[in-house]
């Protein structure tokens, strides 16, 4: 009984231990998408703002559509995500202030390579879409409202297809992250599309290989938006404004530059600089 | 697979250093589940023990209600405890969405039931033996409710195992509420799943089998705990 | 234990009847269970405080009874009545009553008493329970988990923690059925220790031996119905009905 009682004031002093855990330091909530947490690049430039700012940056990557609608909720101070239209859309409603470029790559289509479809080395991305849909061999799809998602919707309707209408046939939506993609896509040696970071960072390619690339029309740009503080007060503007400020400036820019896997490098800084 | 013998390679070499951002995220799982679950113990051991002794308007609700709950599934968990704690939600202001606490809330609404559920059980079969005699000796319903949640305490404990277990298992909800924040709410399940995703199978795993190796532990202990209990002098 | 055990003889207990601290009457009472008549018509005073012996053969309604008058189940038809009170919880409070197969908490001997002390605003609660202890043999092992205890002992625990309520009235059903004679022996002296304090004992037995040393007062039943009430003496002597003759000639009774 003595024993009884002394563990379960050990778990009381735990579970009141457990609530303090939340810091008080100065800290924001990035809302991004999975590409710039998978590919370790917020791993690797955050500290360096951290340190020089003070401020610690709570990123939540999930997919650039719950990102958006997280944000629009007031569930984050900033936005950093990679659907311009999608973006600029945010901004028009007012859950935003202003959107600036941040950062590009692009997006490749990768697939099995043995290439049922025979899309290798074409530079035409709805072309290629087209040959897949035509040899009906497996595209796997985000099917989650992300960028990749959007971005991968906008090339089918270039290469007039419906894509959807084929649903459980050979388009396999899956509704999960890119990395949760890419898993599936290795597993039952299906095409699908994905952002350059992602896919290089990414530790389990098995079968599949980079098919095509280098359309102007797979380019991949990451912009950032401070949420709106007069929509939800409790965003913290000031901090926020000061992350945008560093990661469009000098040595924001310098360190996504800097930023490399097995020495390629996965982002590349576009930020317009700014004049205030 | 080769993955699996270099998970458990990874395993335990990650235990064996005592990796420092590992430390971190065990704690942090253990912090929150455990809070989960005193809080969960709080409400459904004292309330599932009511529905085992009492009849009142509403107990035969309550109990159907909770045998249901215990199917819930996590992610719809997570969703409601977002809608609640999200800044355009009720409990916006209290800024709880993205903390521990979030995720301590999500896993108490999602494990309470099952200790509801399971206790009214454990009592009421208790109660079967001592109702006659408590009725004859006149105990008052909290007196007796306290006394069969003692004398069934070491039932208790496996009621209380289980919910542990689903919660410290449980990923949808906290992934949600908690937002994976690095240093701040990821969790052993959140960091399993972002090691998926990133195409990091093996050390997801390994990862997996550490959270096997807590779970373990947590049981082993709560054995060892009975064992001392029963051969101690009894109060 | 060389020491040769014998049960007291009924002639040394020639005790005076006095008025019952709890009188009790039945009216007509009546019980039904799934509308199978259990209990039938039944009329009874019991003023005095003489130890009433209720016998009678298997299903002819004892425990039942018992339960109605301790409360702790509501008559079909008819009224229960202590002191010119409907049984209930007040009633019940004054009252103990102790099990064929008793039901201990799932604690150590100590435990079990100190949880029935506390049920009702006692003072010097600690002599009372080493008294209760002392006197129910069971000092030694206050600090065993009831559920180890031998029958004997788990029988004595719950008749000690019956007492150390301060009851009026004591019921007890087949307290001694699958006991050993020590046990028996140890448990009807307690029972003639409260019969002398005063306290108003119904016992429910189907050892007739054990009713003769025992009973004052013997009520017999009979597929339930009271077909005997009568002092143990004249039922013992020259009962008055067949079936209880039947009975304690030991012939099987259905």
């Amino acid at each position: 009984m003595t024993v009884f009682k002394s563990v379960a004031a050990g778990a009381l002093a735990l579970a009141l231990l457990a609530g303090q855990a939340a810091a008080t330091e100065d800290f924001i909530v990035v809302q991004s998408t999975t590409s710039t947490q998978n590919s370790g690049l917020l791993d690797e430039i955050l500290p360096e703002f951290e340190a020089a700012s003070g401020i610690d940056v709570r990123v939540v990557a999930v997919g650039t559509g719950q990102a958006l609608k997280n944000a629009a909720n007031g569930d984050g101070d900033v936005l950093l995500v990679h659907a311009k239209p999608a973006e600029e859309k945010f901004v028009a409603d007012g859950f935003g202030v202003q959107r600036f470029d941040v950062m590009y790559n692009d997006f490749v289509i990768v697939g099995p390579q043995d290439d049922p479809a025979g899309i290798r080395g074409l530079g035409d991305a709805p072309a290629a879409l087209a040959k897949i849909s035509q040899s009906a061999a497996p595209f796997a799809s985000r099917g989650d409202d992300s960028g990749t998602h959007k971005k991968e919707q906008a090339l089918w309707n270039l290469a007039r297809v419906d894509p959807a209408a084929s649903s459980g046939n050979w388009y396999r939506e899956t509704g999960s992250g890119m990395g949760a993609i890419l898993n599936t896509a290795s597993a039952m040696n299906a095409y699908t599309m994905t952002d350059r970071a992602t896919w290089l960072a990414f530790n389990n390619k098995g079968n599949l290989e980079i098919l095509t690339e280098g359309d102007d029309r797979l380019f991949n740009q990451y912009g950032v938006i401070l949420v709106n503080p007069d929509k939800h007060a409790n965003v913290k503007a000031d901090l926020g404004q000061t992350f945008i400020d560093w990661l469009t400036g000098a040595d924001g820019q310098k360190a996504i530059a800097g930023f490399k896997v097995n020495g390629e490098q996965l982002f590349f800084p576009n930020a317009v600089s700014q004049t205030n | 697979m080769q993955d699996f013998a270099q998970s458990f390679v990874l395993a335990g070499q990650l235990v064996v250093s005592g990796d420092p951002a590992l430390a971190e995220i065990v704690a942090l799982s253990i912090q929150v589940t455990l809070t989960a679950l005193v809080i969960s113990a709080l409400i459904g051991l004292p309330l599932g023990a009511l529905l085992a002794v009492a009849r009142f308007p509403g107990s035969a609700t309550l109990s159907v209600l909770a045998n249901a709950l215990m199917g819930l599934p996590p992610v719809v968990v997570g969703l409601l405890v977002y809608m609640m704690l999200s800044n355009a939600g009720p409990l916006g202001v209290l800024g709880l969405l993205y903390t521990p606490t979030a995720m301590i809330i999500a896993q108490a609404v999602l494990i309470t039931p099952i200790i509801i559920a399971l206790t009214r059980q454990v009592i009421a079969d208790l109660n079967r033996s001592y109702a006659e005699t408590f009725k004859s000796m006149v105990v008052p319903a909290h007196t007796a409710i306290a006394a069969l949640i003692w004398d069934a305490r070491f039932s208790l404990l496996t009621v209380l195992l289980a919910g542990f277990g689903r919660a410290i298992a449980e990923v949808g909800a906290v992934m949600i509420v908690g937002g994976n924040i690095n240093h701040v709410t990821r969790v052993m399940t959140t960091a399993i799943a972002l090691e998926t995703s990133k195409g990091e199978l093996a050390l997801a795993l390994a990862l997996g089998f550490v959270l096997l190796l807590m779970a373990l532990s947590v049981n082993a202990a709560v054995a060892l705990l009975r064992q001392t209990d029963r051969s101690a002098v009894h109060v | 234990m060389s020491e040769v055990l014998s049960f007291p003889k009924r002639e040394t207990l020639p005790l005076a009847i006095g008025p019952s601290p709890m009188p009790l009457e039945l009216r007509h009472l009546a019980f039904q269970a799934d509308s199978i008549a259990i209990l039938m018509g039944i009329d009874l005073k019991l003023d005095t405080d003489a130890l009433t012996v209720l016998m009678g053969p298997n299903g002819a309604g004892k425990s039942v009874f018992l339960r109605l008058l301790h409360g702790l189940i509501k008559p079909t038809f008819g009224e229960v009545l202590w002191n010119g009170e409907p049984a209930c919880a007040a009633t019940r409070k004054q009252q103990a009553l102790v099990f064929q197969k008793p039901v201990l908490l799932r604690r150590s001997v100590k435990a079990n008493l100190s949880f029935a002390l506390g049920l009702r605003p006692f003072q010097n609660r600690k002599q009372r329970l080493q008294s209760a202890l002392d006197s129910a043999g069971l000092a030694d092992l206050a600090d065993r988990p009831a559920h180890v205890l031998s029958g004997g002992e788990q029988q004595r625990l719950a008749l000690a923690r019956a007492l150390i309520l301060e009851p009026k009235v004591l019921f007890l059903d087949e307290p001694t059925a699958n006991l050993d004679p020590a046990s028996t022996l140890l448990i009807e002296q307690t029972i003639q220790r409260v019969r002398q304090q005063g306290v108003k004992v119904i016992l429910v037995t189907h050892d007739t031996h054990q009713a003769r040393r025992l009973a004052e007062d013997v009520l017999f039943m009979h597929r339930g119905r009271l077909i005997e009430h009568s002092s143990a003496q004249t039922f013992f002597d020259r009962p008055a009905m067949r079936e209880a003759r039947a009975y304690l000639d030991g012939e099987i009774l259905v």
